[in-house]
């Protein structure tokens, strides 16, 4: 960490935030392959995590890196690994293991323009919902949208927080803008921050039903080597693990990993707002772009309107019932978005005929900025 | 429960798990998971201990009829797995059982790259020279001329030698073996198991029904015989000319070195950066 200015600001930036987050959330495992515009998540962790006791491998490639979090997050540890949009898209078949076998970790994708190799040092919001459907078959996903640097060290940490309560993979969505930005930051002391572990098995191994259902639809999780020796499967599998066919057992399986997820909407779907009470219109934004947007609202209240920012924090699952509001509210709303309108396409879903959804995107590498949006704005 | 007047394998299979098994009516990997059973027991390591990992494909199913910590993960994938769970928890034993197909083929990235690190991990690669599960079709070991469901007319691509492989890209133990020399595989299990640093035993195998079939080779019996046939002690390889050794394999342990392991290595970069 650079630059202290007094007892917890710190200039960082994204990536850096990144780094303090997953290690106050207590993170021991870090496995990566080099890509910008992710890679000093890799460089520092490889210097911190061993001065914790914790562990950095740089693997092969992102498949690998992926299989290695698992595996790690199997044998107890709090894992995650970073990486951009190509690096992403390697990471989807494992990542729909981690789905299934209910494996804790957390995947970090600093976004840059796309498809394919693109625009490695510039920011884009294309892998949106390659975030929420990039892996295959249907499956429920923890999807957040960090914009500013304070939020990349606090979102880290919800990212590790609900990767561990619900035993479910976090994707946390940065952008090269958020990543390399430095700003001051303040680390709040360490008895201040809320951490969750997962819950160990309480019973004697041979009580042990390593994948039962309870009230939560999250059973508690033994690691490798703790005396419950149980199976782990990508295979869609019974209570107990073992691979099976019966589609009464397929079913209860299936409607419980969707039922954890859905059952803690209230905590996981977050959002910020900002001026939002008496608006009329509003901007429905995330990542860099709600930076932008947050200036624009200002800019765009100064000249008469009565705009209003609704931020999402959690893109995934999808915040409707805030977005609802904002709907019911507003006679209009822009979605700024660094692709052609992947939330906004969210946002029309729900919207339903309510209120009049406007779209603004920017595809050239460069920053939508607040003009922009704010020129909209005054349009509608 | 007693385990006495029955055989060693009840004592470690999952008596909660749903059988029969997916294997074939004399399918080599009952041979193989009998002499890892056998090499387990012997060395006496702890139930608790022994973290199985497997990857996609006939063997990939070894590891759930098993009573230890197990891992069925994607294809090619579980030494990837196998590397995070190690690198967490040093003192468990991990053990990899993989296909010719899921190490080479889709895992041949993988592969390479743990043997070159040294992790310790004992892989063990069931080479049947087919993808049997996905219904015959060729693999990296599939031999040249051969016929499988996606070569009809004849392989004409050449077969990797994965001990050899391993050899090269730096694994600390290297043997072969086959599931004719079920005693011998034992032994080889055994020093793989105890040998720190990255060890590969390669087993060759039947698969009479998706490979064997198709190539006239018989049935499982004769599959048998032929891998008794073919096979060559690598000491009386070493004093043949390499005409006399063209379509046969050699078994034996094919390298044994000491180097660096990786979780010693890093144990030693972590006392380090604490100070």
């Amino acid at each position: 960490m650079s630059k202290k200015k007094s007892a917890n600001r710190y200039f960082l930036q994204g990536n850096e935030a990144v780094v303090e987050g997953a290690l106050t959330a207590g993170c021991t495992f870090f496995a990566g392959y080099p890509i910008t515009p992710a890679s000093e998540i890799s460089e520092i962790l490889s210097e911190r995590l061993p001065q914790v006791g914790g562990t950095f491998i740089q693997m092969e490639d992102e498949i690998a890196s992926m299989g290695a979090i698992i595996g790690a997050s199997l044998a107890g540890a709090k894992s995650m690994t970073a990486t951009s949009g190509p690096g992403f898209s390697l990471m989807q078949e494992n990542l729909g293991f981690a789905c299934i076998a209910e494996v804790p970790c957390v995947i970090v994708n600093v976004m840059r323009g796309g498809p394919s190799t693109g625009l490695p040092t510039n920011p884009a919001q294309g892998d949106v919902m390659q975030a929420r459907w990039g892996t295959h078959g249907d499956h429920p996903i923890v999807v957040l949208a960090t914009s500013t640097v304070q939020d990349s060290f606090e979102l880290t940490i919800k990212a590790f927080n609900f990767a561990e309560k619900y035993r479910t993979p976090v994707v946390l969505l940065s952008d090269e803008v958020v990543a390399h930005t430095r700003e001051t930051v303040e680390l709040p002391p360490r008895e201040e921050i809320h951490i969750i572990d997962r819950i160990a098995p309480s019973m004697p191994p041979e009580w042990y039903i390593p994948f039962e259902d309870n009230s939560r639809g999250v059973p508690p999780m033994a690691a490798f080597g703790d005396g419950y020796r149980y199976h782990v499967t990508g295979l869609v599998h019974d209570v107990r693990g073992f691979p099976t066919q019966r589609p009464d057992e397929i079913e209860a399986f299936m409607k419980r990993l969707f039922r954890k997820i859905t059952q803690g909407f209230n905590e996981i779907q977050m959002t910020k707002d900002f001026m939002i009470d008496d608006a009329k219109v509003a901007v429905i934004a995330y990542g860099s772009v709600a930076r932008s947007a947050k200036r624009a609202v200002l800019d765009a209240r100064d000249r008469g309107v009565k705009a209003g920012l609704l931020q999402l924090v959690t893109l995934f699952p999808f915040p409707r019932m805030k977005v609802e509001e904002v709907l019911r509210q507003c006679r209009a709303v822009l979605v700024p978005e660094l692709n052609m309108g992947q939330i906004s396409r969210e946002v029309s879903r729900v919207n339903q005929g309510k209120c009049q959804v406007r779209k603004l995107n920017r595809l050239d590498g460069g920053l939508i900025t607040p003009e922009q949006i704010m020129y909209e704005l005054l349009k509608i | 429960m007693d385990h006495k007047g029955t055989k060693l394998i009840h004592k470690y299979l999952r008596h909660d798990k749903k059988f029969p098994h997916v294997w074939c009516p004399g399918c080599g990997n009952g041979i193989v998971l009998g002499a890892l059973i056998r090499a387990i027991d012997k060395l006496g390591l702890k139930k608790d201990d022994v973290v199985m990992v497997s990857g996609i494909g006939c063997s990939g199913r070894m590891p759930v009829y098993v009573d230890f910590n197990t891992l069925h993960t994607t294809h090619g994938r579980a030494l990837t797995f196998a590397t995070g769970i190690k690198l967490v928890r040093p003192h468990l034993h991990v053990m990899v059982v993989m296909g010719d197909g899921d190490a080479t083929a889709i895992g041949g990235n993988h592969f390479i790259h743990a043997a070159r690190r040294n992790i310790d991990l004992t892989a063990i690669i069931v080479n049947n020279q087919i993808y049997g599960m996905t219904g015959g079709q060729h693999s990296p070991t599939t031999p040249y001329g051969c016929k499988a469901t996606t070569a009809m007319y004849g392989h004409i691509e050449h077969a990797f030698s994965i001990s050899e492989l391993a050899v090269t890209a730096g694994a600390s133990f290297v043997a072969r073996g086959s599931v004719y020399h079920a005693q011998m595989l034992d032994g080889m299990l055994e020093k793989a198991i105890l040998k720190k640093g990255f060890s590969v035993v390669e087993v060759m195998s039947n698969c009479h029904v998706q490979f064997g079939r198709r190539n006239q080779m018989g049935d499982p019996v004769t599959m048998m015989k032929r891998l008794k046939d073919h096979a060559v002690r690598i000491e009386k390889a070493k004093t043949m000319e390499p005409g006399e050794l063209e379509g046969k394999f050699t078994i034996g342990i094919l390298a044994d070195v000491d180097k660096p392991v990786y979780t010693e290595e890093y144990e030693k970069i972590r006392e380090g950066a604490k100070r």
